[in-house]
């Protein structure tokens, strides 16, 4: 490894302690004044090594990963949140991204039996039950079927999961990385129902298809035939290359806007029913436990939610006072992200953000709000808005219709309290 | 699970008189098979209905909870450290921390069984017998004091049994319960008088540490250097004894070991999880792996010299109740003995 890594090596510390160390340079130039070097820079006087010798070839590396300086930027898992590593989740590193597509190699996992390996060759998908003729289809024949191109985010209900009770984790990757957002490629469910033939299924509107997968938990799950035939996907290809292992290589089920409990991984059957399944995922998880002890179910859409990805616990404000970009991402499961708003004195007064690109159909929004830090305390919060007239709410008024113990759902405005070192927490507020 | 068979049947005639199979507008994929079906479509709906014939009773389904289940979810179904706690929690849930059990929580059944039946137990899914199911879930409901000790549970019965919390649950109300949500004009000034922070993540400090790139380079700097002069160390001395392992067989071992996954792991970083860690149990002497808690026959095995040898890992490995009368380990064996030898030869790649 060569010794100038180490001089490069983006670390949070070390950055604070440079920034601190040169304090002639960013902290302290104020707004608007051009930052003035006392000596010159030797990165610029001096020939550096990669500016004369050579590079690696093109042999070196068939498939990229991110260059070494970026190895913070990873999954993380939280230890103590489930038994084992197995059926548990990690969360995807959300403030070191920008944009809106995630990585497949960074987007968050959830399994409840592990990741499997199921080679396309070993691939059947069934369509059975209230169909014309059960079918059995090929990896290869999922292929021959006209495609599809969408971009939709996929949240775990449990998202924020933690935050209920009150501030619990300090990090945007740890309260909202259950999410991710990605292009995907594959069939729509329709044309597979209707391969099979739906006649059999008389009346749709009391009819449900229930989806499972491959794996030892086969986390199966319910879905109304109404929803499969509008705008659910079975999905081979992610961000144009297949599907990571641990997203359901080769098939997944793609359910826009719900819950990602319902996004099947390794698909491997759809059975046209008369009712609900009900089976472990539908009722003893992912349903809301209310106040008075009664508990919601079928709470499908993800709500309008929102969450400042910069500055946050762990990207903190490291240039000082001047010129600072707010950003972040929205989302919601009933439609596009027509606004987010954004307050620095934690809701007493909103600026609408800046969208970097309209909002699209239960995909991901990014948002900026380009400012002029004043380098004092900040109470950082963004509010979304979406398609349907829905405004993200406060977790005072979500407490308030639910209690504390839902565990899942939980699409409440989260603030960050950024102090005068630029550092951030994760706080709550009246 | 479908109720109408008959379509199945219909696609099988027209199959055999050699007529187009089915109408699709793309001609893609092939009827299934009804052994096809009925090998995937097990789930078991509320109303019973994809239950199998069987029957079990509570007695019996202790016998294969303790030694199929009880390693994770305790002899009394009351959880082992945080694996779900299975029995219990009635009257919790509109408290603080409500326990959610199939007794407190749970509205059917059927989710019980369709998913002891199809995703239990965890690492060895799909192995239990329809009676054993039977079984297992009467002496649940036993448990959770919903039964005696006298109860019988079979296809015939199931449908009788209510859960308490049948009746606990409501559809999602949201556009109803929350409809003040969609608010046309979101304040956007003057919208408290005083904002004040009322708890602080900080104080809980519960948020994992990030490891810092900066430690990251520093340590595969430092193992860079180590690693080369080993391999220099290798090629000076002639190394004595070396076991060259079949790398086909370890392949081989590592796909069988996923069985183990769920309790044991080995390799680098691996930590004490259900099971003790396995870097260099071959040849290790048995209960020693620091910091996990044996049985006390494992202990008492271990304290009476047996080492995990080649025999004494073949024969735990295929019946370790058999082999070790009161381990912990809760595996019912592996029944090949190719199995047995490829998951010796992974083990012995992390000596």
């Amino acid at each position: 490894m060569s010794d100038k890594a180490d001089d490069f090596a983006p670390s949070r510390r070390r950055f604070l302690a440079g920034a601190a160390a040169t304090g002639v340079g960013a902290a302290a130039v104020g707004a608007g004044q051009a930052a003035q070097a006392a000596t010159p820079d030797p990165l610029i006087t001096e020939v550096q090594d990669w500016a004369s010798g050579l590079g690696d070839g093109v042999d070196a590396t068939p498939y990229g990963l991110p260059i070494q300086f970026e190895q913070d930027v990873v999954r993380r898992n939280v230890e103590w949140l489930t038994a084992d590593t197995i059926s548990s989740i990690n969360f995807t590193p959300i403030h070191a991204l920008d944009g809106t597509i995630t990585p497949q190699g960074c987007a968050f996992e959830r399994h409840h039996s592990g990741a499997i390996e199921l080679r396309k060759e070993d691939y059947r998908l069934m369509i059975n039950g209230l169909v014309d003729t059960p079918l059995v289809f090929s990896y290869a024949d999922l292929e021959r079927f006209p495609r599809e191109n969408r971009v939709y985010f996929c949240e775990c209900a449990a998202n924020s999961g933690m935050e209920w009770a009150g501030a619990q984790l300090n990090g945007a990757q740890f309260t909202h990385g259950m999410i991710h957002n990605m292009e995907y490629s594959g069939v729509s469910l329709r044309t597979l129902l209707e391969e099979a033939g739906l006649a059999a299924a008389g009346d749709f509107k009391d009819k449900w298809v229930y989806a499972e997968g491959a794996d030892a938990s086969s986390n199966g799950r319910s879905i109304p035939l109404e929803k499969a035939l509008d705008d659910v996907l079975v999905a081979f290809k992610a961000n144009g290359e297949a599907l990571r292992k641990e997203h359901g290589y080769p098939v997944r089920l793609v359910v826009p806007g719900w819950e990602g409990n319902m996004w099947v991984k390794w698909l491997r059957r759809i059975e046209v029913m008369d009712g609900p399944v009900e089976s472990r995922e539908e009722t003893s998880k992912y349903t809301d436990t209310m106040e008075d002890g009664s508990a919601r179910k079928w709470t499908w859409e993800m709500d309008a939610k929102s969450v400042v990805t910069s500055p946050s616990p762990q990207a903190p404000i490291t240039h000082g006072k001047g010129p600072l970009v707010i950003t972040g991402l929205a989302w919601s499961g009933r439609g596009a992200i027509t606004g987010v708003d954004v307050s620095i004195d934690g809701g007493k007064t909103w600026t609408q953000a800046r969208l970097g690109a309209p909002g699209t159909d239960k995909a991901l929004t990014r948002f900026y709000l380009d400012t002029n830090w004043d380098g004092s305390e900040m109470l950082l919060q963004s509010r979304a808005r979406d398609s349907s007239g829905y405004v993200q709410p406060t977790k005072a008024e979500l407490r308030e219709v639910r209690g504390l113990n839902s565990i899942y759902h939980n699409n409440a405005i989260q603030t960050w309290w950024v102090k005068a070192d630029g550092e951030a927490e994760n706080v709550e507020v009246s | 699970m479908s109720k109408f068979p008959k379509v199945i049947a219909g696609a099988a005639v027209s199959l055999a008189l050699g007529l187009p199979a089915f109408a699709g507008e793309y001609g893609l994929g092939r009827p299934a098979l009804p052994e096809e079906i009925a090998a995937w479509d097990i789930d078991v709906s509320p109303d019973g209905t994809g239950l199998p014939a069987g029957s079990g009773d509570v007695f019996t389904g202790e016998e294969v909870f303790a030694e199929k289940c009880a390693v994770c979810h305790g002899d009394f179904a009351e959880g082992v450290d945080n694996w779900p706690k299975l029995a219990g929690g009635q009257g919790t849930l509109d408290r603080e921390d409500p326990l959610k059990t199939v007794g407190s929580y749970w509205p059917y059944l059927s989710t019980t069984w369709d998913y002891v039946n199809r995703s239990m137990p965890f690492g060895a899914a799909q192995t239990l017998e329809a009676d054993e199911v039977y079984a297992i879930v009467a002496y649940i409901l036993y448990s959770n004091d919903l039964v005696d000790d006298e109860f019988v549970l079979s296809n015939e019965t199931f449908t009788d049994v209510e859960l308490p919390n049948a009746e606990g649950f409501f559809v999602d109300d949201r556009l109803e319960s929350e409809a003040h949500f969609w608010k046309a004009e979101p304040c956007m000034s003057d919208c408290k008088d005083s904002v004040e922070i009322t708890m602080r993540a900080r104080v809980l400090d519960v948020t994992p540490e990030e490891e810092t790139s900066e430690a990251a380079v520093q340590e595969a700097s430092a193992e860079a250097p180590a690693a080369e002069e080993a391999a220099v160390e290798a090629a000076a001395e002639p190394v004595v004894e070396v076991v060259a392992l079949d790398p086909e067989l370890v392949a081989k071992g590592a796909k069988v070991f996923k069985k183990c996954k769920a309790c044991h792991k080995v390799g680098e970083g691996a930590k004490n999880s259900t099971g003790p860690i396995l870097n260099g149990i071959f040849g290790a002497t048995a209960g020693e792996v620091a910091g996990f808690k044996y049985s006390k026959p494992m202990l008492a095995a271990g304290e009476d010299g047996l080492v995990w040898n080649d025999e004494a890992l073949a024969a735990f490995l295929a019946k370790p109740r058999k082999f070790m009368k009161g381990t912990k380990m809760s595996f019912a064996g592996l029944r090949k003995e190719r199995d047995i030898e490829a998951v010796i030869a992974y083990l012995r790649s992390f000596d």
